[in-house]
């Protein structure tokens, strides 16, 4: 054995350079190895993120916009738009030259059928970017582009006064009147869904109400559903004014191409000047459109607007997934490790646990349908909300069905985290506690549990990642694309655990494979992403903030 | 009573004699750990308020014996046993007895100190809180004269809130007696509660126990001759899960019956 070591030097000091060569070479070529599984994981990860990031945030970044003057045979067009890429063309005949492309968002899909288009480099004669150019973005038909031309202004006589582009008046004024409809426009939704909703669902209360007292006696409830209707009539009235008023003026554009356009200017969310924006404003804008991504409803097949109703769908479902799953999770936990007899039962319920995991998560889709929808929701609908009928409330998927299928999905996580935890308090404690005269389920409560909430949150955690992205299951219980209210707002009961809700994951599957114009959909479909990366790494850090804190407090001294 | 010969005190004893009948009796107990017998017939009768030690060498069931008095070998699967213990004058098997209630009658410190993560406060009054009590006055009271007793008062009055895992070894051991006599049990039971002090501290501790005695019954497990001397009234000499030999400590030390013990004191095998 000793022959085969190499002799040791006299100077060699054991534990610096005393070990063998041999093995110190081995160990560097393990040492590559797993470094290089380690670099490789993180390259991709890093690369997927960059992808991600990258594509997200140059979503909000305003691109200038470039007129092209293309000529075909002897025909000259121009046509202006926020450059995308240009690329070459492949071909696979050896001699033919090689075509490149450029690709570009026009907009004015009302006008050219389609936002986007791509032009044959070779035909392209001159490229500029004029500083007049605007981009208007409206509620439908995604953004214009052109050189503005006038402000056509209805007055009361329904004379139409126009203030031309030249004139000094026109920024000033066309920026006070699309401030003015956009509050304009709130007012409206407000009275619509606040007052009109409210007057509706009291009237519908009303006449439930009255369907259940004998035919005699309905006249007392008749003329309170009769004023009902009429203040109903009166807002309904209000609200269409307003409606008619969005309608009054428009600005005139003239596009690149030639065409003139009007847009009516309750349809425009805002007008910008992209070539005339110095880095500053650009900024400023990026975090202004940023905002309104985050905190705007959806338009047009989501694929423009915000995302807000996405965000909060997530975030509740996902709090409510949390508050689910882990008292269910730490209960069984503490029966697995505290009560039940250690053996080769409660071996195999760990290891069924542990394989709960691998269940593919659309059998929890199709299991909390089949369960908790049609069983437990048809059963709460026949008891307690009978009178809807044949309309489901509770019998039809909703943000709770999908947070309890979620907590189904996710609770071997927070049972293997907590019975860790609650395994490593160390043993003399809890002897300790039990010596003092303290009954089993005190000693859980006052030594074990405190001791293990880090190790809690760590399963919830983990627990939150994974629900937070799931999507298959959700479009069976309760997600949907677009929904008309959020699951809290301020309608009585206020919180609406039977609605439908919209999730950031089932946002970006319906962007990128269900929207009619997927080119259009793109930078919302990175955005999107992007934020839900966001805010599963808000959620997560802040359990990770909580969990450091209780673990200061609980840390045990090297004694 | 009367068959007892009285002998010569030992340090900070009072009348130290082997009775016909103590206040922890232990009657022909057998104790197994699955099938791994480890106590063999063991009798003994340990004194109200005074110290009994028990020494032996490493396995040889003190632990065990100790653990059994407050039936904390509940806890361990597969052990069962035969014979019985009496405290005062409760069987500690019997089937009405709440095992919780005789736990709070009986204190255990431990060979390593085992503090709770809370404050020095909340580890003192501990067995009050499992107990029900919550007026603050009680427990302020309880909580200052357990640290008092303890001997550990002055060194801690000043931040009682503070974390009690911030305390030095030896404090740490003191804050365990402290919290085991808040509940002011009537037994007192330490197993190697000195193993892994200095000697300052220990000495403290030992101090400590003398003065406990006037009001515990204390029993001590300890690997330290010198120690079973300076604190013990009565010494039980275990070997191999039996009872070899349980007599005074002055007895047993000057003048054994057996030559096992004599030479196991001595340090001839052990
Ligand atoms: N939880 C347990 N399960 C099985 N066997 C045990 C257990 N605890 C102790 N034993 C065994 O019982 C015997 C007596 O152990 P015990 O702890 O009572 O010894 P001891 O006299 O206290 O020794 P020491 O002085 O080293 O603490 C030993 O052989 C030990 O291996
Ligand atoms: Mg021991």
């Amino acid at each position: 054995m000793s022959t085969a070591l190499p002799p040791r030097t006299e100077s060699s000091t054991p534990g610096r350079s005393g070990l063998p060569k041999q093995a110190k070479i081995r160990g560097e070529a393990q040492v590559w190895l797993t470094g290089m599984g380690l670099a490789l994981a993180l390259t991709l990860a890093a690369f997927l993120l960059w992808v991600i990031v990258s594509n997200g945030l140059a979503v909000f970044w305003p691109k200038r916009i470039t007129e092209f003057t293309v000529r075909v045979g002897t025909q000259t067009t121009t046509i202006a738009g926020e450059l995308v890429s240009r690329r070459e063309l492949l071909t696979n005949e050896p001699g033919k030259p090689v075509v490149s492309e450029v690709h570009i968002f026009t907009g004015n899909k009302d006008v050219y059928k389609n936002a986007f288009r791509f032009i044959d480099a070779a035909t392209i004669i001159a490229e500029s970017q004029p500083l007049d150019l605007i981009e208007v973005e409206r509620l439908e038909y995604g953004n214009a582009v052109g050189y503005p031309v006038a402000l056509k202004l209805r007055g009361a006589d329904k004379k139409i006064e126009s203030i031309p582009a030249e004139d000094s008046r026109f920024p000033s004024e066309l920026n006070r009147l699309i401030s003015e409809t956009n509050d304009r426009w709130d007012v409206i939704k407000s009275l619509e869904k606040g007052k009109i909703g409210a007057n509706a669902q009291k009237i519908k209360r009303l006449e439930n109400e009255r369907k259940k007292i004998p035919a005699g006696e309905q006249g007392v409830l008749d003329a309170d559903i009769a004023k009902l209707k009429s203040e109903y009539q009166e807002l309904a009235k209000q609200a269409g004014v307003l409606r008619a008023k969005q309608n009054e003026h428009k600005l005139s554009i003239r596009l690149a191409s030639g065409e003139s356009k009007d847009i009516l200017l309750g349809k425009i969310v805002e007008v910008f000047q992209p070539n005339r924006m110095g880095l500053l404003s650009r900024i400023g804008f990026f975090f202004h459109r940023m905002w309104n991504f985050v905190s705007d409803n959806p338009r047009e097949a989501n694929t423009e607007g915000g995302i807000f109703p996405a965000i909060f769908g997530t975030f509740a479902m996902t709090l409510l997934m949390s508050v689910g799953v882990v008292p269910i999770g730490v209960l069984a936990a503490i029966y697995l490790r505290e009560y039940a007899k250690q053996g080769p039962l409660v071996r195999g319920v760990r290891i069924a646990v542990n394989n709960l995991a691998g269940v593919p998560s659309i059998v929890f889709g199709v299991f909390g349908l089949g369960f908790f929808v049609y069983f437990c929701g048809g059963s709460i609908d026949r008891l307690f909300f009978g009178d809807s009928l044949p309309t489901p409330t509770f019998g039809t998927g909703g943000i709770l069905w999908s947070a309890a299928t979620l907590s189904l999905m996710t609770v071997p996580v927070v049972i293997v985290a907590t019975e860790e935890s609650i395994a490593s308090v160390p043993r003399g404690m809890k002897e300790a506690s039990l010596a003092m005269g303290a009954s089993k389920w005190q000693t859980i409560q006052r030594i074990v549990l405190p001791a293990s909430v880090p190790g809690i949150l760590t399963g919830t955690i983990l627990a939150m990642a994974r629900g937070a992205g799931e999507v298959a299951p959700l479009m069976l219980v309760g997600v949907v694309k677009l929904a008309p209210t959020l699951p809290l707002n301020t309608e009585y009961p206020f919180v609406h655990l039977d609605q439908k809700f919209m999730h950031l994951g089932f946002h970006i599957y319906d962007l990128a494979f269900q929207s009619p114009d997927s080119e259009a959909a793109r930078p919302a479909v990175f955005a999107t992403t992007l934020f839900l990366i966001l805010l599963v790494l808000v959620m997560n850090l802040s359990a990770i903030l909580l969990r450091e804190r209780l673990r200061k407090k609980f840390k045990t001294s090297a004694f | 009573m009367s068959a007892i010969t009285s002998l010569p005190q030992t340090a900070g004893s009072v009348e130290a004699m082997k009775p016909e009948k103590g206040y922890i009796s232990v009657k022909d107990f057998d104790f197994w750990y699955g099938t791994h017998q480890t106590l063999f017939k063991v009798n003994m009768e340990m004194p109200e308020k005074q110290v009994t030690a028990f020494i032996g060498p490493s396995g040889c069931g003190k632990s065990t014996l100790l653990r059994n008095i407050k039936r904390m070998n509940d806890l361990v699967d597969g052990q069962h046993h035969q014979g019985d213990i009496t405290i005062g004058n409760d069987t500690i098997y019997h089937p009405h007895l709440e095992v919780t209630s005789l736990r709070k009658r009986v204190g255990m410190v431990f060979q390593k100190s085992n503090p709770f993560p809370k404050s020095i406060y909340e580890n003192v009054v501990y067995g009050l809180r499992v107990a029900g009590v919550n007026d603050r006055a009680t427990l302020d009271a309880a909580c200052e004269h357990a640290l008092r007793s303890s001997a550990l008062w002055e060194e801690v009055k000043d931040r009682l809130s503070a974390s009690a895992l911030g305390l030095s070894g030896g404090q740490q051991q003191r804050l365990c007696i402290a919290r085991a006599i808040a509940v002011k049990p009537e037994v007192l039971l330490m197993d190697e509660p000195c193993s892994a002090l200095d000697p300052i501290a220990t000495g403290k501790i030992e101090e400590l126990i003398l003065e406990l005695k006037k009001e515990f019954t204390v029993v001590i497990v300890t690997h330290n001759m010198q120690q079973a001397a300076r604190v013990s009234d009565l010494t039980a000499f275990f070997y191999l899960g039996k009872l070899i030999e349980f007599d005074t400590t002055l007895k047993i030390f000057t003048n054994p019956s057996l030559k096992q013990t004599e030479d196991y004191i001595t340090g001839r095998f052990g």
